[in-house]
C-alpha cells in the first residue's frame, strides 16, 4: 500500500497578483512585512527572478481553442458567439452526488483565489498568468466521489452553431474535446478550476465560464468551457492522445527531457517575444513545480508515460 | 498590345505581400505585438512560408495556364515568378535561422534534424536554390539538354514543401488541402499535355 503525505504548496506558486506587483518592497520588507501581509513565510521561494506577468492583451488574444479555429487569433475573434449563461454541468460516474447542476450553484460559497502560474504550451511557448479560481479538490469534494473514482474526465461544450471550429471539414478532431486527470492529480492543491483572469471574469476565448489549470502539465490538459465531469475507474481518453497517441500522452507533464516526436521540448519561448528577441529559456521539469508534484510520479517511467 | 503589361502587372502583384509585410513590421516596431502578434517571429515565419507556397504554386501554374489559355506571352514571366518564390523561401529560411534560432548552431542543427518537417523544408530549399542559380540564360546554354531535366526537380521541391507544411500542423488542414488540389490540377494538366504529345508522336 502506498501512503502519500499531502504535498505542501510553496507559496511562490500562489502569490496574489497585488503582492507580485509589489514584490520589490515586499522582499525588502522581509519577514515582518510578510507576516503583516498575512502570508506564510517563504512565500517567495521558488519564484524565478525573471518571471514577468504576461500582458493581459496577449493572454486574451493569443489562444489555442480549436473549437473556434486553429489560428491563435481565432478564439478572440469568434468566441463571443458562445453562450455561457445559462451554463449547466453534468456530473456522473463514481460519486454519490451526480446529476445536472447549474454552474453558479457548484461554485457558490467557494472562495476564489488568485494564483500566478507559469503556463507552458506543448508548442514550446509559455506565459505567466494571474488566474482566479477555486482549487479543483474543493469542487470535486462536493460530489462525494466514491472509492471507485480513480480518474476524472472532463468534457468541453459541443455546440457547432456557436463554435465554428467544430464545423470544420478539414479538422481531424473528434469533438467534443475530452481531457482527464488521475484523482491524485485532480485533488492536488495546485490544480485549479479557473473562473477568471487578471481579477476579472474569464473571457470566452480563455474558456468561460470555467476551465482547468494544471500548471505542471502542457496547456492542452487544461480543458476549457467544461460541461461534464465524470468520475471513472479507468483512465479516460483525452482528445490529443486520441488524435495522435505517439505525440500526445495522457500525462503530458512538462518535461524538457522528452521531446515531442516532431520537435524538442528542451526550451520555450516566453511570450511576448519580440522580433529581435525570441525570449528563449530552458524548460523546467514539471514546468518548475517539481518540488510540489514530482512525488506523484515516483517510480514511473516518464519516457513511457509522457 | 497586352503583352507589354504582363511583366509589370506580375511584378506589382508579387510585391503586394511585401508591402503588407512592411506595414506589419512597421506596426510591430511601434509597439510589440501590434503588427505580428504575441509571437512575432513565429508569425513572420508563417507569413513568409504561406507566401512561399502560394508564389511557388503560381510559378508552377504558368506553363499549364499559358498552354490552356493559348497565351504564350505568359511563359516569359515564369522565371520571374519562380525567382520571387525562391526569394520568399530564402527570406522564410533566413528569418528562421537569424530570428528564431538566433544563429546559434546547436539550436539550428537540433531543429533541422529533430524536426522532420524542417528537414523536408531544407531539402526543398536546396533544390530551389539550385534551380534559381541555374535559371540564367548563361546556365541554360551551358547545361544544354540537361537544363530541362535539372529544372524538372521542381516536381520534387513542390511536394516536399507541401509535406513540410502538412507535417508541422497539429490540426486544421484547410490551406494544405487547397494547395494540394492546386498542385494536383497543374500536375494533371502536364500529364494530359504530355500524353497528347506522346499520341501525336505515335501518329507521326
Amino acid at each position: 500500500m502506498l501512503i502519500r503525505k499531502p504535498p505542501t504548496i510553496v507559496g511562490s506558486e500562489i502569490t496574489p497578483e497585488s503582492v507580485y506587483h509589489s514584490r520589490r518592497q515586499f522582499m525588502t520588507a522581509g519577514a515582518v512585512g510578510l507576516a503583516a501581509l498575512g502570508l506564510p513565510l517563504g512565500a517567495t521561494a521558488g519564484w524565478q527572478a525573471d518571471d514577468e506577468i504576461t500582458p493581459e492583451n496577449i493572454v486574451t488574444q493569443y489562444n489555442n481553442f480549436y473549437e473556434f479555429g486553429t489560428g491563435k487569433e481565432d478564439p478572440a475573434a469568434y468566441a463571443h458567439e458562445m453562450t455561457t449563461d445559462p451554463w449547466s454541468v453534468e456530473v456522473s460516474g463514481a460519486a454519490n452526488k451526480t446529476g445536472t447542476f447549474a454552474f453558479e450553484d457548484i461554485i457558490k460559497g467557494l472562495d476564489v483565489e488568485e494564483r500566478i502560474y507559469r503556463f507552458r504550451c506543448v508548442e514550446a511557448w509559455s506565459m505567466v498568468v494571474p488566474w482566479m479560481g477555486i482549487p479543483l479538490k474543493d469542487i470535486l469534494a462536493q460530489f462525494e466521489p466514491t472509492g471507485n473514482a480513480k480518474f476524472v474526465e472532463f468534457k468541453t461544450l459541443y455546440r457547432p452553431d456557436e463554435m465554428r471550429g467544430q464545423q470544420g471539414f478539414f479538422s481531424s478532431i473528434d469533438w467534443p474535446y475530452l481531457e482527464g486527470l488521475r484523482m491524485d492529480e485532480a485533488t492536488h492543491p495546485l490544480t485549479l478550476m479557473v473562473t477568471g483572469l487578471y481579477g476579472k471574469d474569464l473571457p470566452n476565448q480563455n474558456g468561460a465560464p470555467w476551465r482547468l489549470m494544471v500548471p505542471w502539465k502542457y496547456g492542452f490538459k487544461s480543458i476549457k468551457s467544461i460541461v461534464s465531469i465524470r468520475f471513472t475507474e479507468r483512465e479516460p481518453i483525452n482528445t490529443w492522445k486520441q488524435l495522435q497517441a505517439s505525440e500526445y500522452g495522457f500525462y503530458a507533464n512538462v518535461n524538457p527531457a522528452v521531446s515531442h516526436p516532431r520537435w524538442s521540448q528542451a526550451s520555450e519561448r516566453r511570450l511576448p517575444s519580440s522580433l529581435f528577441n525570441v525570449n528563449r529559456r530552458p524548460t523546467l521539469p514539471f514546468n518548475g513545480y517539481a518540488d510540489e508534484v514530482a512525488h506523484l510520479y515516483a517510480g514511473m517511467d516518464l519516457r513511457k508515460y509522457y | 498590345m497586352l503583352r507589354r503589361y504582363v511583366k509589370p502587372v506580375v511584378v506589382a502583384a508579387l510585391l503586394l505581400p511585401w508591402f503588407w509585410l512592411s506595414y506589419l513590421v512597421y506596426l510591430e516596431t511601434l509597439q510589440t505585438g501590434s503588427g505580428l502578434g504575441a509571437d512575432p517571429v513565429e508569425e513572420l515565419i508563417h507569413y513568409l512560408g504561406e507566401w512561399s507556397m502560394i508564389v511557388l504554386l503560381c510559378a508552377f501554374s504558368v506553363t499549364p495556364l499559358s498552354r490552356q489559355l493559348k497565351w504564350p506571352a505568359l511563359i516569359r514571366s515564369r522565371r520571374l515568378i519562380g525567382l520571387f518564390a525562391f526569394f520568399f523561401v530564402l527570406v522564410h529560411s533566413a528569418v528562421f535561422a537569424v530570428f528564431y534560432a538566433e544563429l546559434q548552431w546547436q539550436i539550428l542543427l537540433r531543429e533541422v534534424f529533430e524536426r522532420p518537417y524542417i528537414t523536408l523544408g531544407m531539402a526543398s530549399l536546396m533544390i530551389l536554390s539550385l534551380l534559381s542559380i541555374t535559371s540564367t540564360r548563361g546556365w541554360q546554354r551551358r547545361l544544354g539538354k540537361s537544363w530541362k531535366r535539372l529544372h524538372q526537380w521542381v516536381y520534387l521541391a513542390l511536394p516536399l514543401a507541401l509535406l513540410h507544411l502538412l507535417w508541422l500542423r497539429k490540426d486544421g488542414y484547410d490551406d494544405v488541402a487547397i494547395y494540394t488540389l492546386w498542385a494536383g490540377l497543374m500536375a494533371a494538366e502536364r500529364l494530359y499535355a504530355w500524353r497528347q504529345r506522346q499520341g501525336q508522336k505515335a501518329v507521326l
